[in-house]
This record gives structure tokens, C-alpha cells and sequence, in this order.
């Protein structure tokens, strides 16, 4: 038999992303584990078992332990680790959660992270996104489901400045979003020559 | 392109959501005594107003949250979004 070998999807796109400058760089963020959480009611009890207090505003993310919690509606989160393996990510939060009714569920193979930072991210962004980016409005701690280009995207802001954020795909979009955002950065790519 | 308030994320782009049809149809409080005929005008049967009218809308490409929505059906303006639990607003 073959021998199956785990491969990222956007390794063919590494290339691209290490020439661009500094001021659009794109990077792929490693495989991470990531659980669907639903859960009613969200009190001190949910945190303490959790470890982290689930965002209950909207289209915002907290950082947890060695991951992120990201609002994704009024009774659902996504929890990321890095440190955990996917199986040991949902049983944890899944028995966290199961006696307050909730459930969970391991999502780790249905996205994948890009790391935008620079100084044009949010021109490149814009492009493709009518949700209002600037730092004012999408600082530190603010997240966004919605569609980049034709991919529906998870966007979460790093920073104050408006120029570091991650865009959450889904690995079957990836190729499409990497070839979208090398398009949308292209404008940003060369230097004029006089 | 137009931009549609999600209850709960705020302004989002039209593609992101699909329609769901009249709000506000209720179920049959006894759904064994109906008629064929009645029964079809409760699954089927629904107004065709020029206007204002309510009506579900899902933020699919977002939160996934059904939602009602007054929309003008001649103009595509929503004036107003409201929340499942909500009451249907009063219009004027």
C-alpha cells in the first residue's frame, strides 16, 4: 500500500508567499487543533471548566491557554490549541462541557490559519471584504465571518494597528484564497524604478 | 452591492445570506383535523405583497442565525431586522 503522507495545502504556494515584501507578507500558520463548541448559557462555571471564558459579544476572540476561543454565534465557538492533539482537544472540552448540556465537536481538519501582516494587509483585504477593517473598529480581539472573495472566511485581528490578522479557510477554499490574495497583493509587490 | 444588519454581526454583504420566505406563518394549532385543501395552504399558499413584508432571512455565510427582516419587496430596502423571540415590529 501507498504510504500516506500529510501534506499542508497551500505547500505549493510557499514559494509565492516567501517573495512577497515585507509591507503584504503572507504566511501559512502550522496545523493546529480546533473544536466546535455549543453551549446555552455561558457562566463562570462554563470558564472555570473550560479554562477560558467563551467571548460572549459578538465577532470577537479571546486568547485561551495555548490557543484561541473565537465567537462564532450567540451558543457556538471555535477552540484552537497548539499544544493538544485534535482527539485530546474535543475530549477535553467536550467532558468540560457535556454536564452544563453543551457538546463538541473536532473540527481540526475543516481550516486551516493564514498570517497576514504589513502595512497594506488591510488594502489587500478590502478588496475582497466589506467589513469595516480599520483598527478603530477591528482592533486586537476582533473577529469576522464573512466572505473573502468568493471563500467564506474567519478573520481575526492580532493587532491595534490593523496590521496583523489571520484568516481562518477552509482547506478545500485554500488554494483559491492563496491564489486570490497573491492577486490582490500584486499591486503592493513591485517597486517603480525611475 | 447591498449590505444586509445581521441581528447578531452586524452589516455583512447581501451573497452572505439566503432567503427563508414569509415570516410569521404560524402551525396549525390542530394539524389532524385539517384538510387536504387546508394543508396546502399552509405549506404552500403565501402572500405576494408589493410593499413592506416580513420576512426569515439566514445569515448563512456568517453565523448561520435565522433572522426576520421588514423588507420592501418593491424597492429591496430592509427597514428593519429583529431577532426570532422579537415581536413583528409595527410599521408605519
Amino acid at each position: 500500500m501507498a504510504e500516506l503522507l500529510r501534506t499542508h495545502p497551500l505547500e505549493a504556494w510557499t514559494t509565492a508567499f516567501e517573495r512577497l515584501p515585507d509591507t503584504v507578507g503572507i504566511a501559512v500558520e502550522p496545523f493546529v487543533a480546533m473544536a466546535d463548541v455549543r453551549l446555552g448559557t455561558v457562566d463562570s462555571e462554563a470558564g472555570t471548566r473550560l479554562g477560558v471564558d467563551l467571548p460572549t459579544e459578538a465577532n470577537t476572540w479571546v486568547p485561551a491557554e495555548a490557543g484561541r476561543a473565537v465567537w462564532l454565534g450567540p451558543d457556538e465557538w471555535l477552540l484552537s490549541s497548539t499544544t493538544e492533539a485534535p482527539e485530546e482537544l474535543e475530549a477535553r472540552v467536550r467532558a468540560a462541557v457535556l454536564p452544563l448540556g453543551g457538546s463538541a465537536t473536532d473540527v481540526s481538519a475543516q481550516r486551516i490559519g493564514l498570517r497576514l501582516t504589513g502595512a497594506r494587509v488591510r488594502d489587500v483585504l478590502a478588496k475582497g471584504c466589506s467589513v469595516d477593517l480599520h483598527p478603530r473598529v477591528f482592533g486586537r480581539g476582533s473577529s469576522a465571518q464573512t466572505t473573502l472573495g468568493q471563500a467564506g472566511v474567519v478573520l481575526l485581528s492580532l493587532s491595534d494597528t490593523g496590521e496583523d490578522h489571520v484568516v481562518l479557510v477552509r482547506s478545500s477554499f485554500a488554494g483559491y484564497l492563496a491564489d486570490w490574495l497573491l492577486d490582490a497583493a500584486l499591486e503592493f509587490t513591485h517597486t517603480p524604478t525611475r | 452591492m447591498q449590505l444586509i444588519e445581521c441581528p447578531w454581526c452586524g452589516p455583512r454583504e447581501e451573497v452572505e445570506f439566503s432567503y427563508g420566505g414569509q415570516a410569521h406563518v404560524p402551525y396549525p394549532d390542530d394539524p389532524g383535523g385539517l384538510s387536504d385543501e387546508e394543508w396546502a395552504h399552509y405549506v404552500f399558499f403565501r402572500d405576494n405583497t408589493k410593499g413592506r413584508f416580513a420576512e426569515r432571512w439566514n445569515h448563512s455565510i456568517g453565523c448561520r442565525r435565522w433572522f426576520n427582516a421588514i423588507r420592501d419587496t418593491a424597492t429591496y430596502r430592509f427597514e428593519r431586522v429583529y431577532r426570532l423571540d422579537d415581536p413583528k415590529p409595527v410599521t408605519p
